[in-house]
């Protein structure tokens, strides 16, 4: 199967000139994220990546995770290498130092997180789902659940879930039925099922902390009765040693479309008595601690879509070089390698220069995160909190969306070949799949950027943007030749359309939220489309800063032409976009439901 | 007893080598560089010796331009205490090499020298040998396995006809063959805490040693491109072929 090699010059490339690495590591707390450290780190990450976690993708994919017994086993080799990946340190790298943790910033894991997913998106779950529950954790735990579970979470000794969706509650989780009855003495059991539960059993880990969302016997209806509680898989005595197995068991784990090698269980609670948790935070204030867990996560499965981009690339790269196939079209003496082929080479582009886009998007958020959680100045984290808040939908959204659309590029690429399995490009279209459903779907997090991140403020954020991204066009503008007219005026044409879009959007929301809302995912992938070609734009500059000072190096050039392609062939699609989006909403709404 | 370990700062084995226009050598602009895997071995080696209680001291030494610093932190990620770069822009042979780490091991006083058996860039194979002639020391080459005794190791080898396997007293220098061990992957711990580690840079002036070279490079050449094979009639064809033209079979 195919190999993974880390894109570290490009990762180092976003991190230092776009993300502002240098700034972040002037925060206080991350002064030793410094760019020889942080270099250092990803290059042994991809090593360690490219070594062990990649080499288990396909197999895993094709062995799959199986349940018997009430358990899981995970595929061959996958314990041996979570258990390499745990004593290397890896799952610390964001955690906090007073748990064990090594305490980096944002920015850089989620470059090291990249790597992860590119290498192997279903182990690289495990240890998702494992930070957002430390994240809960942190955030409303007590002390004595701190120091009960968060060291072995931080190191990944054991692992973490999120028990929340059930059968009847999907997206709406209003609808949770789940009961924790008090036990009277600060202990609760928890009665219930659970399904869609990533990890939720599996022989990686001699403890599993599950975090569960229930009610308690008086909660009120709805969102408003919501509790959240972390119930482990063996309860953990006093001195830290493992106690008696817990009531919540792994009943059966779904057959699905991709991420085979990721156990996706349906765990039910209290078949014997009841599984013993305790309150994490306020009772009835579950929710508002899911809903911060669930921005990371978002964030984290917006890399997924990139990572996965990136991966899907890289084998068709090497696929598109080795195939021969017919000759060229203005004419060759034999067959040529079908990169030569002019279709080859826009879907090879249009690979490429989505995952520069989508990473250096990714990785500013993630700058932007860090300096919202340490800057000294209160004005610049609300500045920056704003940024994060308006770009996790479109990371997560778009770069999912397009996450599936370059795999399928991917396959296309490969031709009759890809539509095999044995090829490896099919498992890249498949594992993508489910990056736009989970952790909310394409639409909800359409509706989530157009009404609580622009329509509620009266897109007084994306404003803010929008001149941002207008500073750049007219630096762009200011350049000479013709790569540089092209960038500009696509990115005028892109801020006009978000422009345009986002006015609709704020004039229209109170009175006809049906007919804008139909328009929510369109603007989410202009949105996307434009602040990737604006990322995209400034890599362009400062790719012409490093030509002007006299760098030979073939990347400058290269990335002036990619930035260039993204605006001719991407943003060129955004004023049709925005049409939709002012447009579009009357003709999706005006059929009778009883024509469907 | 202290160990000390020569690494060699290469061009990464995953990039494809360019010969530069000019012929003069070959194109090390923009390229990746990292540490020579037979050194990676040697490192391993060394702090296998230390955690088995061997040795006490790891000492990593590289020779060459600045960005030499970065293949002492891997070496010092994977475990070394402590790194010195002897820092020069000339272009370094062999023989400057071993002169340089002969003038080191002389203030260091290490017990036991493995380095790399060769170079991945210009696969020399000399500095090991070179070294132990310069300090007089017993030298045991391409070494697939060490244990260490009371003054002595016995260093199994692999040459041509199989193993051999010799005692030398110590102090020695041992060069690593690709079986001795599986390189470990730095922790991340570990890699944070190699930048706080000391690293002295020091120069060949400093050392009393001239690294001027002794070779000149006539012209640097990329292999020929292989040429289309032909179809044989017969077997009689190709052993008369493989006998009188390829000169293969006697």
């Amino acid at each position: 199967m195919s190999s993974y090699v880390a894109p570290l010059k490009d990762m180092m490339f976003v991190l230092t000139e776009l993300a502002g690495l240098d700034k972040v590591a002037a925060l206080p707390g991350y002064e030793e994220a410094t760019t020889d450290v942080v270099e250092a780190i990803l290059d042994e990450s991809a090593r360690f990546t490219g070594g062990v976690l990649a080499p288990l993708n396909w197999s895993g994919d094709q062995e799959g995770a199986r349940w018997a017994d009430m358990a899981v086993t995970m595929p061959s080799g996958f314990k041996e290498a979570y258990a390499r990946f745990v004593d290397n340190g890896w799952n610390a790298l964001g955690g906090n130092p007073e748990h064990g943790g090594q305490g980096l910033p944002k920015v850089v894991s989620a470059a090291v997180q990249e790597m992860w997913k590119s290498a192997n998106m279903s182990f690289s779950l495990c240890p998702l789902l494992t930070l957002g529950a430390i994240e809960a954790l942190e955030l409303a735990g007590t002390e004595a659940q701190k120091a009960m579970y968060l060291p072995n979470m931080v190191s990944g000794k054991w692992t973490g879930t999120m028990n929340i969706t059930e059968p009847q509650a999907g997206s709406d989780l209003a609808a949770i039925r789940s009961r924790a009855v008090p036990q009277g003495d600060g202990t609760y059991r928890i009665f219930g099922q659970k399904i869609f539960i990533t990890y939720g059993d599996h022989d990686m880990a001699e403890n599993t902390i599950h975090l569960v969302l229930a009610r308690t016997p008086d909660a009120p209806e709805g969102v408003k009765g919501i509790s959240l509680f972390v119930v482990p898989k063996f309860l953990v005595n006093a001195d830290g040693t493992l106690g008696p197995r817990n009531d919540v068991h792994c009943v059966s784990i779904e057959h699905k479309l991709g991420i085979h090698a990721s156990p996706t269980c349906v765990m039910v609670h209290g078949d014997n008595g009841g599984s013993i948790g305790t309150l994490v935070g306020k009772e009835n204030e579950g929710l508002k601690y899911m809903f911060v867990m669930m921005n990371a996560a978002r964030f984290a499965v917006g890399l997924e879509g990139l990572a996965i981009s990136e991966r899907a690339y890289q084998h068709a790269v090497t696929y598109a070089r080795d195939r021969v196939q017919g000759r060229a079209i203005e004419g060759s003496p034999a067959p040529v390698a079908i990169i030569r082929h002019p279709d080859i080479r826009r879907m090879l582009m249009l690979m490429r220069s989505h995952t520069e886009a989508m990473r250096a998007l990714a990785y500013a958020v993630a700058a932007a995160h860090d300096a919202a959680a340490r800057h000294p100045d209160a004005a610049q984290r609300a500045q920056n909190q704003a940024f994060v808040d308006l770009m996790i939908p479109v990371v997560k959204g778009w770069s999912t969306e397009t996450g599936n659309a370059m795999s399928y590029l991917g396959v296309q690429v490969h031709g009759g070949m890809g539509f095999v399995e044995e090829t490896g490009a099919a498992q890249f279209m498949r594992d993508a799949r489910i990056t736009t459903i989970y952790e909310g779907t394409t639409g909800i997090q359409a509706n989530d950027l157009m009404g609580r991140k622009i329509a509620r403020e009266g897109g007084a954020t994306v404003k803010s943007v929008i001149a941002m991204m207008r500073e750049t066009q007219g630096q762009a503008a200011a350049q000479p030749g013709p790569a540089f007219a092209a960038i500009a005026a696509a990115l005028d044409g892109g801020i006009d359309a978000v422009s345009q879009a986002t006015d609709h959007i704020v004039a229209h929301y109170g009175k006809d939220v049906r007919s804008v809302a139909a328009g929510a995912v369109p603007f989410l992938q202009l949105m996307g489309n434009v602040a990737g070609g604006w990322m995209m734009a400034r890599a362009a500059l400062v790719a012409q800063g490093r030509i002007d000072a006299g760098d030979a190096d073939p990347f400058y050039p290269a990335k002036i032409t990619t930035a260039r392609f993204f605006a001719d062939h991407v943003m060129a699609m955004a004023p049709g976009l925005a049409r939709e989006v002012i447009q579009g909403g009357a003709s999706t709404l005006e059929l009778d439901e009883a024509l469907f | 007893m202290k160990i000390l370990v020569p690494v060699k700062r290469v061009i990464d084995y995953n990039v494809k080598v360019r010969v530069k226009a000019d012929g003069t050598g070959v194109d090390l602009a923009n390229v990746k560089m990292s540490m020579n895997p037979f050194d990676e071995i040697a490192v391993e080696e060394a702090m296998r010796l230390k955690e088995g209680g061997k040795a006490t001291e790891v000492v990593a030494v590289s020779c060459g331009v600045t960005a030499c610093q970065e293949t002492l932190r891997t070496a010092m990620a994977i475990g070394a205490d402590r790194a010195i770069l002897v820092e020069t822009d000339v272009e370094l042979q062999p023989l400057a090499v071993a002169k340089l780490l002969a003038a080191v091991a002389k203030k260091e006083g290490p017990q036991l020298i493995i380095l790399g058996k060769q170079a991945i860039d210009d696969d020399s194979n000399q500095t090991g040998q070179m070294l132990a002639a310069l300090l007089g020391w017993s030298q045991a080459t391409f070494a697939s396995k060490v244990v260490i005794g009371d003054g002595k190791a016995t260093v199994t080898r692999e040459i041509d006809g199989g193993l051999e396997t010799l005692d030398i007293s110590l102090p020695a220098i041992v060069t690593t063959d690709l079986r001795l061990n599986e390189p470990r992957y730095a922790t991340l711990p570990n890699i944070m805490k190699a930048k706080k580690k000391p690293l002295d840079v020091v120069k060949p002036a400093d050392l009393g040693v001239d690294v001027a070279p002794r070779l000149s490079t006539v012209s640097v050449a990329e292999p020929p491109k292989r040429s289309a094979g032909v179809k044989v009639a017969d077997v009689a064809q190709l052993v008369d072929k493989l006998k009188n033209e390829a000169k293969v079979i006697a």
